[in-house]
C-alpha cells in the first residue's frame, strides 16, 4: 500500500506520521511536499500534525492554499482515504473537506497528555479494525482543538454517524470532565459524508507501541490494510 | 566621536580595559569597533570573572567527542551515533519580558545544538521563581511557561520536564534556563570554524532588525527600578522560522558542501564571525550591505550588534555556494554570500564602502579581559544548630506535615506547568516529565539516552561548594533511576555580582565543587553558560549552579528505563543507600537546609546533606546493575521533603510508562533509632527508593552488598485500596488514603494559579 504524509514548512510529526504509516506499509509510504500537485501515487494521504506555515493568521488558514491541498482535494472527490492528524484536522476543515472548525481550546493553553477516545463508527476506512464502543487510549497535543459546528450542523453530524471518536472517561463515557478542551458534543474526530475523509486531533501516530505508553493508535493505520 | 568616560560606561567597558583595546589595537576605535569590544569583553561572552576558575572543570573522557568551548558539548552515544547537549541560561530577558525572553531562551539552545549537525529531540528547563503569592511572579511564571511552550511545540521538539523551585530571592530575579539535546550520526558532525582561505561566508535564516541590540551586556550588569526601559533589548522569537532554518540546516551539511557552521546567539554577527575565524586562525571579511535587513537605514553598529533570532553564519566550499542557496530557497529562507574567509586572521567589515571595523579575533577572543576577582567568605548569618523550640515535638502530627509538604510549591506536581509542553512529538519519549530523569528512544539502536537536571540554591547559600556537589550527584542519581549510566553533564552557573567578594567567593566555591563531584562521578563537563549579575535593587540570588547530566541506558533485549513510580501491588520495597553514618547531632545540623525546615518549620539552620561521592558511586552502579538483570521494578532517589515525600511520590507520581496504571498504596516500617520526624524528612544523599519482586531481594541485596552499600527493606507495595502507611519501629505515624495525598500533591499549583477554576 502506498500512503503519503504531506510536508509543510512547519509540519512536525510527519516523520512521526512516516513512521507509523511504515509499520503498515513498509516502504510505500512516502513524504509528499506541498508546493507538488503530484501524491506519487498515493492511494492514502495523510496530513500529519505541526504548525503549518507557523499557524499564523489561524491554524490551517494558510496550508489550505498550497498546491498539494488542490490535489489532495481531487483526491478525496474520487473517494480515496484521506486522514486529517491534529493540524492535519485543522488544515481538513479549513479546505472545506471537513464540516465544523478547531477554536482555542476553553482552557486557553496548549494541553498535551494521553486522553480517552470512543470509537464511534467502525464505517471509515481509518477505523474498520476497530469496534464500536472500543475505547482508546490516545495523547493530544494542541492549543486549538476545541470542535465547533453549527447544532444544525452538530445535529447533521450525529444523524449521519459522522462523528468517528468521542473523548471519554477510562470507562468509556463521554462524560464532560473528559472533554479536555470544549468540543462541542465531547467530538474527537469526524468523517464527511462520503466518509473517506477523517479528522481527529488525538495523535495515533504516537499511540504505536507500549513502551510509548499505548499501542492503541495503531488500530487506525492497521485499519487500512482491511480496505485493500 | 570622542571616547568619554560616559561612553564606555554605557557600553560596560572600564578605563582599565579601554586602556587595553587601546593596546591592542595601536589606535583608538571607531565607536563601531567599542561596541564589538564592548560585546565581546561582556562577561556573557568573554567569562571574564569565571574563566579563571572553569579551567579547573574536568573535560576529557572516553566518550567526549567534544568539551567546552564549541556551541555545545558532544559525547560518544555508540553504534554510530553522537549526541550534542548543553544548557544555557536566559534569566535576564526573561524578567524584562517573561514570554520572548524564555521563548528566545530555547530558541537559543536549540540552535547551539543543531549548528553542530545534530537535530534536536529533547529539552528540559529548570525555572526559579518568586514565591507566587506576588501578582507579578504569577506573571512571569505564566508567561515563562507560555512562551517555552509557544517555542518548543512549534518547533516540535519533546519537552521532558526539569524543575521549577520557588523561593523569596528569586522574586526580582527568576531563572530560566533551558537544556536541549540533539542527536547525529557521529561522522556527520559539524563545528564552527572558518576553514580554508578564500571559502565564501554565508548569511542564511531570518533578517537582521534592531531588536536585542546589547543584550549581552544587559545580561552583564545588574536590574535597577529603570530595568523595564530594557524591554526593547529583548528579541522575539519565531519558531516557525527557527523550524525551516533547523530543516534546512540539516539538508544543506547532507550536501557536503557546508565546512562550518555557527549560531547567531548572543553579539550575533560578531561573536558567530570573530569565534569561527578564531578557532580555525583565520579572518572573515564581512560586507554588511550584502546582509538581508528588516529595516532600513541601519548602522554597522546597530548590525553588528544585534540579536535578531533565527540566524546563522556558515562557510562553504568555494564554488558549491549553489548547492546551498538551493537547499535554503526550498525552504523559502535567505541566503547570501556576505563575506569571504582570510589569512590574516582580522574580523574586517565594511559598510557602503567603507571599512568600519578592523580587529584582530584574538583581540576580542582570547585576549579578551581575564580576572581573578577578589574573594571573601560571608559572614555567617544563620545559627548552625536549631534552637530547641523550633524542633517538632513528640506530639507532632507527622500525617499533616506530609501533607502541607506533598502541596508546597517545590514539592508538588508541575503537571500544571507541563502538560502545556509537547512531550511526546517525534514518538521516542519512553519516560516523561514527572519522573526523577527523562527518557527517549534512540530509533534503530539498543540505547536510550536519560537527561536530569539540578541545583539546590538553599544548600549553597549554605555551603556553596557542597551545595555544588549534591547538584552534580542529585542530577546524575536521577539518571541512574532510569537505570541509565551518567556520563557527561553540562552546566549553568546563575550567581550575583561577582565584583562582590561574598559572591565571587560563592562561584569559586560552587565550580570547585563541581569539579570534585564531576571528577568522582565520572561526568565530565562538556560545557554551558555562566549568569552573573542576577541582582535587582541590590538583591542577589542564591548561588544557584544548575547541573545537566546525560547518561545512556541499555534496552537491548526488551530492556525498558525505570520509572519513579511503583508497579505492581505485593512488591517489596527497599531502600539503597550510599551515604556515610552521621551523629544524631550532625543529623540535626543538616535538617537545616531540609524542605520540612523551611516549609512546615519556617526556619533555615546548619548545613546541606553529607555527600560522600565514592558512596554515590557506588550507588549509582548497583541500580544501573540491577536494572540490566531485569530485577528492579521501579526507582525513585529520595532528595526534597526527604523518604516520606519520595515514598508518596512512588505512589502518585504519573508519566508517560505509567499514566496507564492504577495507583498502589505502600506499607513501611522504618526501623530506626531517629526521632520520627528525622527519619521522614530529613533530606541526606545518596539514597535511592527501588521496588522488586519478594523472589528477588536476596538477589538485589546481596549485589547491593558487593557494591559496598546498604539495602534495606522497608515493606511491601499495596493495593490504592489500603491507602499509605509508615510506621517508625512498628509505631504508625502516616495512615492517609491515597486519595487526600493526590487531592494535596496534584492540585496544588492550579490552587495558586487559577484560584477563582479552583473555588468554581
Amino acid at each position: 500500500m502506498k500512503i503519503g504524509v504531506v510536508v509543510f514548512p512547519g509540519s512536525n510529526c510527519d516523520h512521526d506520521a512516516l513512521h507509523a504509516a511504515e509499520v503498515v506499509a513498509g516502504e510505500g509510504a512516502a513524504l509528499l511536499w506541498h508546493e507538488s500537485e503530484d501524491l506519487g501515487g498515493s492511494e492514502v494521504v495523510v496530513i500529519p500534525g505541526g504548525f503549518s506555515y507557523g499557524d499564523y493568521l489561524r491554524t490551517g488558514a494558510i496550508a489550505r492554499f498550497s498546491p498539494i491541498m488542490a490535489a489532495v482535494g481531487r483526491f478525496a472527490a474520487a473517494g480515496h482515504p484521506v486522514l486529517g492528524i491534529c493540524n492535519g484536522f485543522q488544515i481538513l476543515c479549513e479546505a472545506g473537506l471537513l464540516p465544523g472548525a478547531l477554536l482555542r481550546n476553553a482552557g486557553l493553553r496548549f494541553v498535551c497528555r494521553p486522553v480517552h477516545l470512543r470509537v464511534e463508527s467502525v464505517a471509515t476506512p481509518f477505523t474498520g479494525a476497530c469496534e464500536v464502543g472500543q475505547v482508546l487510549r490516545i495523547p493530544i497535543a494542541h492549543g486549538d482543538g476545541n470542535y465547533f459546528a453549527e447544532p444544525e450542523q452538530l445535529e447533521a453530524l450525529e444523524r449521519r454517524r459522522q462523528v468517528v471518536f468521542r473523548y471519554c472517561n477510562a470507562a468509556g463515557e463521554a462524560a464532560p470532565e473528559a472533554n479536555p478542551n470544549g468540543s462541542a458534543h465531547n467530538i474527537a474526530g469526524i468523517c464527511n459524508e462520503g466518509r473517506n475523509v477523517v479528522g481527529l486531533m488525538p495523535h495515533p501516530e504516537r499511540a504505536i507501541a507500549a513502551e510509548l505508553g499505548s499501542a492503541d493508535g495503531l488500530r487506525l493505520f492497521e485499519s487500512l490494510l482491511l480496505c485493500q | 566621536m570622542p571616547i568619554t568616560p560616559e561612553l564606555l560606561a554605557q557600553h560596560g567597558l572600564t578605563a582599565a580595559e579601554y586602556e587595553k583595546i587601546l593596546g591592542l589595537l595601536g589606535r583608538e576605535p571607531n565607536r563601531t569597533e567599542l561596541g564589538v569590544f564592548s560585546v565581546m569583553w561582556s562577561e556573557h561572552c568573554s567569562y571574564k570573572s569565571s574563566r579563571a576558575h572553569l579551567k579547573t572543570l574536568p573535560t576529557a573522557g572516553p566518550r567526549i567527542l567534544q568539551g567546552p568551548g564549541e556551541n555545545a558539548g558532544i559525547i560518544d552515544v555508540g553504534e554510530g551515533w553522537a549526541c550534542a547537549f548543553k544548557i544555557e541560561s536566559h534569566n535576564h530577558p526573561s524578567y524584562v519580558e517573561p514570554f520572548q525572553g524564555a521563548a528566545t531562551g530555547v530558541g537559543g539552545i536549540l540552535r547551539d545544538v543543531f549548528t553542530m549537525g545534530a537535530r534536536p529531540v529533547a529539552i528540559m528547563d529548570s525555572l526559579r521563581f518568586g514565591p507566587l503569592s506576588a501578582a507579578k511572579n504569577h506573571a512571569i511564571l505564566e508567561g515563562v511557561v507560555g512562551g517555552i511552550a509557544h517555542y518548543g511545540n512549534c518547533f516540535g521538539v519533546a519537552n521532558l520536564g526539569g524543575e521549577t523551585v520557588f523561593d523569596p530571592c528569586y522574586s526580582g530575579n527568576p531563572l530560566v534556563n533551558a537544556f536541549a539535546l540533539g542527536i547525529a550520526r557521529r561522522d556527520q558532525l559539524f563545528f564552527g570554524r572558518a576553514t580554508g582561505v578564500g571559502n565564501p561566508v554565508i548569511y542564511v535564516g531570518a533578517k537582521t532588525g534592531r531588536d536585542g541590540i546589547h543584550g549581552a551586556t544587559m545580561a552583564s550588569e545588574e536590574f535597577s527600578a529603570a530595568s523595564e526601559a530594557k524591554r526593547p533589548n529583548v528579541q522575539v522569537g519565531d519558531p516557525f522560522l527557527e523550524k525551516l532554518l533547523l530543516e534546512a540546516c540539516l539538508e544543506a551539511m547532507a550536501t557536503g558542501a557546508i565546512l562550518g557552521i555557527q549560531d547567531m546567539g548572543a553579539a550575533g554577527l560578531t561573536s558567530s564571525s570573530c569565534e569561527m575565524g578564531a578557532r580555525a586562525a583565520t579572518g572573515i571579511e564581512l560586507d554588511l550591505d550584502r546582509v538581508p535587513q528588516r529595516e532600513s537605514g541601519m548602522s554597522a553598529y546597530e548590525m553588528l550588534l544585534s540579536e535578531s533570532q533565527e540566524r546563522m553564519l556558515l562557510v562553504a566550499q568555494a564554488g558549491r555556494e549553489e548547492e546551498v542557496f538551493a537547499v535554503f530557497r526550498k525552504w523559502g529562507l535567505d541566503a547570501v554570500a556576505v563575506g569571504v574567509v582570510t589569512a590574516d586572521g582580522h574580523m574586517r567589515v565594511r559598510h557602503r564602502g567603507a571599512v568600519v571595523c578592523d580587529i584582530a579575533n584574538a583581540a576580542l577572543t582570547d585576549e579578551a579581559p581575564r580576572y581573578q576577582r577578589p574573594q571573601q567568605a560571608p559572614q555567617r548569618t544563620l545559627p548552625l544548630d536549631p534552637r530547641p523550640e523550633w524542633l517538632p515535638g513528640s506530639g507532632r502530627d507527622l500525617q499533616a506535615d506530609l501533607l502541607a509538604l506533598l502541596a508546597a510549591p517545590n514539592i508538588c506536581s508541575k503537571a500544571w506547568i507541563y502538560e502545556q509542553y509537547d512531550t511526546m512529538v517525534r514518538t521516542n519519549t519512553l519516560v516523561g516529565p514527572g519522573a526523577d530523569a527523562g527518557v527517549i528512544r534512540l530509533k534503530g539502536t539498543t540505547r536510550g539516552l536519560a537527561m536530569a537536571l539540578d541545583g539546590n540554591g538553599r544548600y549553597c547559600a549554605l555551603d556553596p561548594r557542597q551545595g555544588a556537589r549534591l547538584a552534580v550527584a542529585e542530577a546524575a542519581r536521577k539518571v541512574a533511576c532510569a537505570g541509565a549510566q551518567p556520563v557527561a553533564a553540562t552546566n549553568c552557573l546563575n550567581f550575583g555580582n561577582p565584583e562582590k567578594p561574598e559572591v565571587m567567593w560563592q562561584l569559586a566555591e560552587a565550580i570547585a565543587g563541581l569539579g570534585e563531584a564531576c571528577r568522582a562521578l565520572g561526568t565530565p563537563i562538556t560545557g554551558g553558560n555562566v549568569s552573573l549579575y542576577n541582582e535587582t535593587l541590590g538583591q542577589g540570588i542564591q548561588p544557584t549552579p544548575v547541573v545537566g547530566v546525560v547518561g545512556l541506558v541499555d534496552l537491548s533485549q526488551g530492556l525498558l528505563p525505570l520509572g519513579s513510580r511503583f508497579r505492581n501491588p505485593g512488591s517489596a520495597i527497599l531502600l539503597l543507600s550510599g551515604a556515610p553514618r552521621q551523629s544524631a547531632e550532625e543529623a540535626r545540623q543538616r535538617f537545616g537546609s531540609s524542605e520540612y525546615a523551611a516549609a512546615v518549620l519556617g526556619q533555615t539552620w546548619g548545613l546541606p546533606p553529607a555527600l560522600d561521592l565514592d558512596g554515590e558511586q557506588r550507588l549509582h552502579e548497583a541500580v544501573v546493575k540491577a536494572h540490566e538483570w531485569g530485577w528492579l521494578q521501579s526507582a525513585h532517589q529520595v532528595s526534597t521533603g526527604g523518604l516520606a515525600v519520595c515514598l508518596a511520590e512512588c505512589c502518585l507520581g504519573r508519566s508517560v510508562e505509567s499514566a496507564a496504571r492504577a495507583r498502589l498504596g505502600a506499607a513501611v516500617d522504618l526501623q530506626t533509632d531517629q526521632e520520627p520526624w528525622l527519619a521522614l524528612f530529613n533530606e541526606t544523599a545518596s539514597r535511592v527508593v527501588v521496588t522488586c519482586t519478594p523472589e528477588d531481594v536476596e538477589e538485589v541485596t546481596l549485589l547491593a552488598q558487593r557494591a559496598g552499600i546498604q539495602a534495606i527493606e522497608l515493606g511491601q507495595t499495596r493495593p490504592e485500596a489500603e491507602g499509605f502507611r509508615i510506621a517508625c519501629q512498628g509505631r504508625t505515624v502516616v495512615a492517609l488514603p491515597l486519595a487526600a495525598m493526590a487531592a494535596a500533591w496534584e492540585e496544588s499549583l492550579a490552587r495558586q494559579l487559577e484560584p477563582q477554576a479552583a473555588t468554581a
